[in-house]
C-alpha cells in the first residue's frame, strides 16, 4: 500500500495531477450507489455520474499501469478507516495491497453518498458496497481474461493482481485486461459473489494502518497544516456568551503589534445559529503569533444577549427538579405505578453529568481561499458535504462555488462534524483577498465548542421478593442538541432517549422511560456516544446499585436482568414513535439479549471476575448496547489514599457483528475507556454568567499517562453478522464500570460526575 | 538577528523576539510535524528537543534561542527509523496521529537517557503528554519494544 498523504502542503498543484490521473487515458472507474455498480469511463464521468439520481459513490479507479486508487469517503479521524474501507475493496477484488493507494474525497453533492462520518456509520452503513464495489471490479477483469482468452469467466479467477486460467495455467495482469474491461457491461449484481470467510485475505485481519509512517515522521497533514502561497493566519475574539453580539472594539493597539495586517468584524448568524459561526472580531496576521498577541490585545464591549445569567449550579438544581416529576413518555411498558406499588422493595437514585467539551488534540482550524467568488476550503472536516453547504449558505453563494477538502483529523470526537470555522475561514479569505488560515487557540476551543449535554437521572426501580426487576421508572432532562439548530426548543425530544435509555437491553415488564423540558442556553452538540455516555453512565451504576441492594453478585444480577434470549423489535414493546434504532430497522437489527448476556459472560470470564482484591481496589462491570453494538466492560481501579484513581486494568468484550479491521476495533475500545476515564474522572465545563468557567487542559482535565491502563485486554466476539458501530458503544458502559469499580474499592458511591476530588478521605468515611 | 541550527541546518530570525519557538517552525520553516495543542506546556505536543532535551516548542521564545540546536520529529532520524518510531509503527500506536511528534520526540528523549525505562519511568516522562485518542496502553508498550535499541 502506497499511502498519499490526505492533503498535500501545495494542494493546488497536487490536486491538478491527481485530477489529471484520474482523467489519464485508461482509467477505469467504478462508482458504486444505491442504484448498484456500473462502469463509468472517464469521459463520461462527469454527465453520467453528476445525472445519477442516487448519489452514487466512486471508490475505485484501476489505472492502465495496473495501480488502483481508492477513494475514501470518510473522515479519518484516529478509527483507521482509510484503511478499513480500502482493505476490503482491496480484498473483495483481489488487489495487491501494494499497487493500491488511497486518495481523500473532496466533499460532494452525491457522488460519495454520505460522507458524514459521525454515528459510528462507517462500516455499518457501507460495508455491502465496499464488497460490492471490490467483486464488481474482480468479475469486470474476469469477465475480460475470459474474453481475451476465449474461455468461459467460470474457468478463470483472480488473483492478486491477475487473473488466472487454471487449465492452461494462463495469466494476466490487471493492467493487461484493463482495456478489454473498458469495453465491457457491468456484471450484473446477481453474478456478484463476495468472498467467503476462507478466501479473505485481510478483512477480519490485523492490517498495519496506511498513514503509520507520515504519522510517526511530522509527515502526516493535518488541518493547520496546510500551507497556501500568501497565506494569513486569523486569530478571532468571539461573544463569550451563546447569542452575544460585538458592541464596539477598539483594535488601536492590536493594530500596532509587528505583523498585524487588518482587523475584520465577523457577523454573528441569526440565533441559534447552528453550523454557523458565533460571529466575532478576527485579527489576521502575517504569522499565528502575530494573530494571536493582536487578539488578545482587542478592546471589545459585547452585548452578552439571552444567555448571560446562565449558571451551571442553577440550571443542575433545575434539572434535577424537573425529574423529581412526571415528564414526557420515551417508552411505557405495562404499568409502571402499579409495578413499583407492588414491588417489595423499592430503590431510587438521582445521577449528574455536567458538559463536556470534545478537547480533541488538534483545536478546530481551517484554511480557505476565495478566488473570483469561489471558495476553496481545506479542513480537519467530519463533514465535508456540510462544510460545503453551510460555507455556501453563511456566504449567500451557490454551494457549487465551495469546494472542501478534508485532511487528516488531529480528532473530531463529534466536534468537527460542525463546520462553524470553516465558514470562518471562508468568510475572512473573501472579505481580505488572500488565502486565510483561522487558527482556533485551545482556550478558544474549549469556551466555544458545541458542548456535550449536561443531564440530570433519576432512577427508581421495584424489585419483587426474590431481588428480581418488576418496575423501571427513568427519568431524564438535558438540553437538546436540536436547539442548536431550531428556535424554542423546549428540550429533548423523546426519541433521543433510543440512544442508549429507552433501548436497554433489560426483560422488565413495567418501564416507564421519560424525558423533561430543558431549554439550552449553550451550543449543544453530538460528543462521542452522544446521550449515551449520560444514559450509560446512569443505567450501568443504577443497575450496579440495585444488585448490591438485593445481596447479589453484579454479573449474576446482570444476566438475570437481560433476561432469557429473546430478539426483541422494542418498536412493539413500548418506544414512542418514530422508535428510533440508530438508523436501521429493528428487523435488521433487533435487540438482542443474548448478545447482550454474551458480551457480559465473555468479559466477567477474561477479567477473573470475583476473585478477591485488596480494599482499594476493585472491578466494576457494565453493559451498554449503543451503535447497534453490544460492550461489556470491567473496569478494575486502584484507589489511592488521596482519592487519586488509577485504572491499572479493564478487560473489554465487544459484540458488532462483523469487524473488518479488528486492530482498529481493539484501539478504539482502549481510547473509549480512555475517553470515558476523563468523562469520569475529570472533566466537567461550567457556566457563570454566560461564560464557560474552563480555558484548557490546566482546568479542563482529561487522562493522563499515570492513570491510564497497563492492560486493555479486549474480546471481539467473533461473527459473520450485520455489523454495528465500533468508534463510539466502548463509551456508555466504561463509565458506569469505572464508578461501579470505584464503589467496589472503596464503598464511595458517586452519583455526581466528575469524580473529581470526591474521594478525597475515603479511607475514613467508609469501613 | 536570532541563529540557531534546526535539524542541522543554520537558521535565522529577525521578527518578533517573543514569537514561541513553535510558531518559528510551523509558520516560518514549515515544519509541520510540531503541533499545537495547548500553548501553556499542558498537552506535550510541540515537544521537539533543544541541545539534546525535550522541551515544549510553545514555551521557549525565539529570544532565548540563539546558538542553540534545535531537533524537531522530522529531524529526528534521517529515514524515520528512530527505534521508538519503529516502534509506533509495529504496535499500530496512533489513532488520529496528531499528539504522537510530541510522544515520540519525549519517548526517545527517554530512552537517550534511561535505555531500559520501568513504567514508573516511562509514566514519569510520558505524564505531561496528553493523547485523547487513548493510546497510552500502546505508546508505553512501544517505549519498551523500543528500549535499548540504538537510535
Amino acid at each position: 500500500m502506497i499511502n498519499n498523504p490526505a492533503t498535500p502542503k501545495e494542494p493546488a498543484d497536487l490536486d491538478r495531477r491527481r485530477f489529471l490521473q484520474h482523467l489519464g487515458a485508461g482509467a477505469l472507474v467504478i462508482v458504486a450507489g444505491s442504484a448498484g455498480i456500473r462502469r463509468l469511463d472517464a469521459a463520461e464521468r462527469f454527465t453520467t455520474m453528476w445525472a445519477e439520481p442516487w448519489s452514487p459513490v466512486a471508490y475505485v479507479t484501476l489505472h492502465a499501469d495496473g495501480m488502483v486508487t481508492i477513494v475514501c469517503h470518510r473522515s479519518e479521524m484516529g478509527q483507521g478507516i482509510r484503511t478499513t474501507m480500502p482493505m476490503i475493496i482491496a480484498d473483495e477484488m483481489e488487489a495487491d495491497w501494494s499497487k493500491c493507494r488511497v486518495e481523500q474525497a473532496d466533499g460532494n453533492d452525491k457522488k460519495y453518498g454520505s460522507q458524514n462520518t459521525d454515528g459510528s456509520s462507517s462500516v455499518r452503513d457501507f460495508l455491502v458496497k465496499y464488497r460490492e464495489a471490490g467483486a464488481t471490479m474482480r468479475a469486470l477483469l474476469e469477465d475480460a481474461a475470459a474474453k481475451q482468452w476465449g474461455v468461459n469467466p467460470g474457468s478463470v479467477r483472480a488473483r492478486q493482481h491477475e487473473v488466472i486460467h487454471e487449465a492452461t495455467g494462463r495469466s494476466a495482469t490487471f493492467a493487461s485486461l484493463v482495456a478489454t474491461a473498458r469495453t465491457l457491461p457491468m456484471p450484473a449484481k446477481k453474478r456478484l459473489r463476495f468472498k467467503s470467510v476462507a478466501e479473505r485475505r485481510w478483512q477480519g485481519k490485523k492490517m498495519p494502518s496506511i498513514d503509520l509512517v507520515p504519522m510517526t515522521t511530522g509527515a502526516a497533514v493535518y488541518g493547520a497544516d496546510v500551507i497556501l502561497p500568501g497565506m494569513k493566519t486569523a486569530v478571532i475574539a468571539r461573544p463569550p456568551v451563546w447569542g452575544g453580539k460585538v458592541v464596539s472594539v477598539d483594535d488601536s493597539v492590536a493594530l500596532k503589534i509587528p505583523g498585524v495586517e487588518r482587523v475584520v468584524q465577523i457577523p454573528p448568524a441569526p440565533m441559534p445559529g447552528g453550523f454557523q459561526p458565533l460571529g466575532g472580531v478576527a485579527v489576521i496576521a502575517s504569522n499565528t503569533w502575530a494573530a494571536i498577541r493582536g487578539r488578545d490585545a482587542l478592546k471589545i464591549t459585547w452585548d452578552d444577549g439571552p444567555n448571560a445569567s446562565y449558571d451551571s449550579t442553577e440550571y443542575k438544581a433545575s434539572l434535577q427538579s424537573t425529574v423529581r416529576s412526571a415528564c414526557k413518555p420515551g417508552r411505557t411498558q405495562g404499568n409502571v405505578e402499579k409495578g413499583l406499588a407492588s414491588a417489595s422493595r423499592k430503590v431510587s437514585a438521582e445521577y449528574f453529568i455536567p458538559h463536556l467539551s470534545h478537547a480533541q488534540m488538534e483545536p478546530v482550524v481551517a484554511v480557505a481561499r476565495v478566488v473570483d467568488g469561489a471558495v476553496e476550503a481545506w479542513a480537519p472536516t467530519q463533514s465535508p458535504q456540510d462544510a460545503r453547504n453551510t460555507i455556501a449558505s453563511f456566504l449567500k453563494i451557490n454551494v457549487a462555488k465551495v469546494t472542501v477538502h478534508v485532511t487528516l483529523l488531529g480528532g473530531g470526537f463529534g466536534r468537527k462534524s460542525k463546520p462553524d470555522f470553516i465558514c470562518e475561514a471562508a468568510f475572512l479569505s473573501r472579505a481580505i483577498g488572500a488565502p486565510v488560515r483561522v487558527q482556533w487557540t485551545r482556550e478558544d476551543d474549549i469556551r466555544y465548542s458545541y458542548y456535550h449535554s449536561v443531564a440530570a437521572h433519576r432512577l427508581e426501580a421495584g424489585m419483587d421478593a426474590h431481588g428480581k426487576v418488576v418496575a423501571w421508572r427513568h427519568r431524564s432532562a438535558y438540553p437538546a442538541i436540536g436547539a442548536t439548530f431550531a428556535p424554542n426548543v423546549a428540550g429533548a425530544d423523546p426519541d433521543e432517549l433510543t440512544n442508549g435509555a429507552s433501548d436497554i437491553p433489560f426483560a422488565i415488564p413495567n418501564m416507564s422511560v421519560e424525558i423533561g423540558p430543558a431549554k439550552a442556553h449553550a451550543r449543544i452538540g453530538w460528543y462521542r456516544s452522544v446521550h449515551a455516555i449520560h444514559h450509560g453512565f446512569a443505567i450501568g451504576s443504577f443497575v450496579d446499585e440495585l444488585a448490591h441492594t438485593s445481596g447479589k453478585d453484579p454479573v449474576a444480577f446482570l444476566l438475570d436482568l437481560i433476561g432469557p434470549d429473546r430478539k426483541a423489535d422494542l418498536s412493539k414493546e413500548g418506544l414512542v414513535k418514530p422508535a428510533g434504532n440508530y438508523g436501521a430497522t429493528w428487523k435488521d437489527y433487533p435487540m438482542d439479549s443474548a448478545r447482550a448476556k454474551g458480551v457480559v459472560r465473555l468479559a466477567a470470564e477474561h477479567a477473573g471476575w470475583g476473585t478477591a482484591l485488596p480494599r482499594g481496589r476493585g472491578r466494576g462491570i457494565a453493559i451498554h448496547r449503543s451503535f447497534l453494538s453490544y460492550v461489556a466492560m470491567v473496569v478494575e481501579v486502584d484507589v489511592q489514599d488521596d482519592g487519586t484513581v488509577l485504572v491499572p486494568r479493564a478487560t473489554v468484550a465487544v459484540d458488532a457483528g462483523f469487524v473488518a479491521n479488528p486492530d482498529r476495533a481493539r484501539s478504539q475500545m482502549e481510547g473509549a475507556l480512555i475517553m470515558a476515564m476523563s468523562n469520569t474522572l475529570y472533566s466537567q465545563v461550567t457556566f457563570a454568567k454566560g461564560r464557560v468557567g474552563q480555558s484548557n487542559y490546566a482546568d479542563y482535565e482529561v487522562a493522563r499517562m499515570q492513570a491510564a491502563p497497563h492492560v486493555v485486554d479486549v474480546h471481539i466476539v467473533e461473527s459473520e453478522g450485520l455489523p454495528g458501530g465500533i468508534g463510539e458503544p466502548g463509551v456508555p458502559p466504561a463509565g458506569a464500570a469505572i464508578a461501579n469499580a470505584i464503589f467496589a474499592a472503596t464503598g464511595v458511591r458517586v452519583r455526581d460526575l466528575p469524580v473529581g476530588k470526591q474521594l478525597a478521605g475515603w479511607r475514613g468515611r467508609t469501613a | 538577528m536570532i541563529s540557531l541550527l534546526v535539524n542541522g541546518a543554520r537558521r535565522t530570525f529577525n521578527g518578533d523576539p517573543t514569537m514561541p519557538l513553535l510558531w518559528f517552525l510551523r509558520d516560518e520553516l514549515a515544519l509541520t510535524g510540531t503541533k499545537y495543542g495547548c500553548g501553556i506546556s499542558e498537552c506535550g505536543a510541540c515537544t521537539v528537543h533543544v541541545d539534546g532535551k525535550p522541551a515544549r516548542a510553545c514555551q521557549m521564545n525565539m529570544a532565548k534561542l540563539d546558538g542553540r540546536t534545535v531537533v524537531t520529529i522530522e529531524g529526528l532520524h534521517p529515514t524515520g527509523e528512530h527505534p521508538a518510531q519503529i516502534a509506533w509503527r509495529e504496535l499500530d500506536v496512533p489513532q488520529c496521529g496528531f499528539c504522537q511528534s510530541g510522544q515520540i520526540m519525549e519517548a526517545a528523549a527517554l530512552l537517550k537517557t534511561t535505555p531500559k525505562p520501568t513504567d514508573h519511568d516511562i509514566d514519569d516522562a510520558m505524564t505531561g503528554h496528553i493523547c485523547r485518542c487513548g493510546t497510552y496502553p500502546r505508546i508505553r508498550a512501544a517505549i519498551k519494544a523500543a528500549a535499548g535499541k540504538a537510535p
